[in-house]
């Protein structure tokens, strides 16, 4: 058997059904296997939009998905979802094609030492040098990519490893002996960490994208129910509990919603699940733990004491140890007490902030559109979103209220991830509503996934926060140089309405809040891929802000 | 403060770049490598000696343990460890005293004496880094020509 015709024997029997790619001189041979094979193609337009595709179906599903890309300029291209997927622990498979065994190092046309530039930014990397090796590197790659905490692998195959005939053996299990993805949580660190929940006066449960990654969600809210603790979350974790819940406080962080902002700085103990204490969640590192019983509960051990000091650390699989920790509660019988002092507060706080935070007084205000989406849009719909002012105004005022059900490139901040991200999640996921929510640059960054999107069923709704630039440098840039603006004006172009028609997909401008209900519910009912282009004022900022380099509590609130 | 960290690791190509390039990226520095097979040829041994603070000592070991290609990563202690660094010095022999001098004192630390000519002297002393560092004081007046130094290899002492 050909190395190729042992790549898809090996793709097929990790259950991958598609591919997310784009073919070239040096993956030709995989891709003439791919033809014979079962597994679907989806053609992009640009290997970077495979790669975000794949990216999407991996956070949705929890398989890695896969994108194939070719050797030189491929593979480069392929770079930045790389680096995407795994900043936000998201399992993917990324197979390149490279010049043959004997011309790597001779600077061959369309060569490029992938695994030497893809090193500090990928779980993990596999050149096979021989055909032979193939299955096993394909069942090591999913096995790495999809366990302990998720990520990003390159399997870069030369040309004629991808050609030479070998004998190949499919291992149904593999062992790497450098790899130990699960530890079992200690209980007494559990024990320790309820004695001192218990004990806290002020309690806040911070949960991450951990709690996402690995469907923490009943056991979080048991928890959280059982102790009555409020919840925040980071970014990343939005949604990991749900927000209309009423321990639910929302988003911390540079923009996170200022009653968690604010109730984050007073709490005396945290327990913190699935997160990496990012410095766009917390602000300054010395700032956020000064009077703070810091409980932290990860997978990855390397994460503990990292950027924050804790008291107590649970390593694990979050999912395992919060199912421990809720036992052990039970057995202890503990009464949840709903009317204390801190809750009273909690929810004073909240409520107030809730009525009196300040928002854009036109119709078409951020808060109001989005509002507008999550009345619209059914419980079970995925949300992607690109970056910038669309995507903070998405954390703010879109509820996620069905756990596990938005993803944004919130590690790398990746313009142009969501839609073709939305486009993965849409391959996963075919019976349910999916949505970016966008901006116009980051759009413009893979628009031309519309070509993929329309040519292959695969209808997702762009909700496209249109206010002619870029808006979050131009926010930056009023807050923080004076309003010298340059090189954030987009002008009205392209004309999105007219763009989204010439791929054959649907283009609603939508102007007043009505239109905008109808425009949503066109996009839901219809076969291709529908552009909202909901135009906004352009100076409309972001806030709350904690600017960078600051802390949570120097919040700055709109006036 | 100083650390010995021993690291067993996948005996493949490309696992130096990784161990260094993981030091870079994370703004970590190494103050000395040495690295070779082990008893096994399956692994080599690194051994990584580098500055910090204890916070920053534990987060290069984590990351370290965090690499797929690690096998094993110990933090030694310096005081229940044989580590030694072999360095070759070449140094000036500006008048035939100083010839002797020099062989007194390569002498006195165990070094040994190789390529003895007449307006040079080459010394190897097997020694810890402060004995080398002690050495290089002392042979500095003469007119030091060339240093070459290994690297630190450590093991921990049986037992210990
Ligand atoms: C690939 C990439 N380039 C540059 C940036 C820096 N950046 C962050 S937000 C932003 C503006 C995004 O504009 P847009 O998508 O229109 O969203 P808006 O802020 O206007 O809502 C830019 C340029 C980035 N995050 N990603």
């Amino acid at each position: 058997m050909s190395g190729s015709k042992a790549l898809m024997k090996a793709l097929e029997k990790e259950g991958v059904k598609e591919v997310f790619g784009l073919p070239g001189g040096a993956n030709l041979p995989m891709y003439d296997e791919l033809y014979k094979s079962n597994i679907r193609h989806i053609l992009v337009r640009h290997e970077q939009s495979a790669a975000h595709m794949a990216d999407g179906f991996g956070r949705v599903s929890r398989k890695a998905g896969v994108c194939f890309a070719t050797s030189g300029p491929g593979a480069t291209n392929i770079i930045t979802g790389l680096a995407t997927a795994q900043a936000d622990s998201a399992p993917m498979i990324a197979v390149t094609g490279q010049v043959p065994v004997k011309m790597i190092g001779r600077d061959a046309f369309q060569e490029s030492d992938i695994i030497g530039i893809s090193n500090p930014i990928v779980k993990y990397a596999f050149q096979p040098r021989e055909a032979s090796e193939i299955p096993e590197v394909v069942k090591k790659g999913f096995y790495i990519a999809e366990t302990g905490r998720p990520g990003a692998v390159l399997i870069d195959i030369p040309k004629d490893v991808q050609q030479n005939e070998a004998e190949m053996r499919f291992p149904d299990e593999v062992r790497i002996r450098g790899y130990h993805p699960w530890a079992d949580a200690d209980v007494s660190e559990i024990e320790r960490a309820i004695d001192l929940l218990l004990s806290a006066q002020r309690p806040i449960i911070l949960a991450g994208g951990g709690v996402i990654i690995s469907t923490a969600f009943s056991e979080l809210q048991s928890l959280a129910e059982m102790l009555m603790i409020p919840v925040v979350t980071t970014f990343k974790g939005k949604g990991a509990f749900p927000e209309n819940h009423a321990l639910s406080l929302g988003p911390i962080g540079m923009h996170g919603h200022a009653e968690a902002n604010k109730l984050m700085v007073e709490a005396d103990c945290v327990l913190a699940i699935g997160t990496r204490f990012s410095d766009r969640s917390v602000g300054t590192f010395e700032e956020f733990e000064k009077n703070l019983k810091i409980i932290h509960m990860d997978v990855d051990p390397a994460e503990i004491g990292k950027n924050q000091t804790t008291h107590v650390a649970v390593v694990g699989d979050v999912k395992a140890s919060l199912r421990i920790m809720v036992k052990l509660l039970i057995k202890r019988a503990l009464k949840k007490s709903d009317d204390n002092v801190w809750l009273k507060h909690v929810n004073e706080v909240r409520d107030y902030w809730r009525q009196n935070l300040k928002i854009h007084p036109g119709e078409m205000g951020a808060a109001k559109i989005l509002r507008k989406l999550r009345e619209v849009l059914p419980k079970e719909a995925i949300v992607t979103t690109e970056v910038g002012q669309h995507q903070m105004w998405a954390s703010l005022f879109f509820d996620v209220i069905h756990p596990g059900t938005f993803f944004s490139s919130t590690g790398l901040g990746t313009m142009g991830w969501g839609f073709p991200a939305a486009i993965g999640a849409k391959t996963a996921r075919p019976d349910v509503p999916v949505v970016d929510i966008a901006g116009d640059g980051s759009f413009n960054m893979t628009e031309n996934s519309l070509a993929t999107s329309v040519l292959e069923n695969l209808p997702v709704i762009v909700f496209l926060v249109n206010n002619y630039s870029l808006g979050m440098v131009a926010q930056w840039q009023r807050t923080f140089y004076d309003r010298r603006m340059i090189g954030v004006d987009q002008k009205n172009c392209p004309d999105y309405v007219k763009l989204a028609e010439s791929y054959g997909a649907q283009g609603i401008r939508a102007q007043s809040l009505d239109e905008l209900g109808k425009a949503i519910k066109a996009g839901l009912k219809s076969d291709v891929a529908t552009v909202i282009d909901i135009p906004i004022d352009p100076e409309e900022d972001v806030l709350p802000f904690v600017a960078p380099g600051t802390s949570l509590k120097d919040m700055i609130l709109p006036s | 403060m100083w650390a010995i960290l021993s690291i067993l690791v996948e005996n493949k190509p490309g696992v130096l770049f990784k161990v260094t390039n993981l030091f870079r990226a994370r703004n970590f520095n190494i103050d000395s490598i040495s690295v070779g097979v082990t008893e096994n040829p399956e692994f080599s041994r690194m051994t990584i000696t580098t500055y910090g603070d204890e916070k920053q000592i534990q987060q290069i070991v984590k990351q370290l343990d965090k690499m797929i290609d690690t096998i094993e990563v110990k933090r030694l202690d310096e005081h229940k460890t044989v580590y030694r660094e072999v360095v070759l010095f070449k140094i000036k022999v500006s008048k035939a005293a100083n010839s002797m001098e020099i062989n007194k004192l390569a002498n006195a630390y165990g070094a040994k004496v190789h390529d003895a000519k007449k307006e040079s002297i080459m010394v190897e002393l097997t020694a810890t880094p402060d004995q080398i560092s002690a050495f290089e004081e002392l042979v500095k007046p003469f007119g030091i020509l060339e240093i070459a130094r290994t690297g630190i290899a450590a093991l921990q002492r049986s037992g210990a």
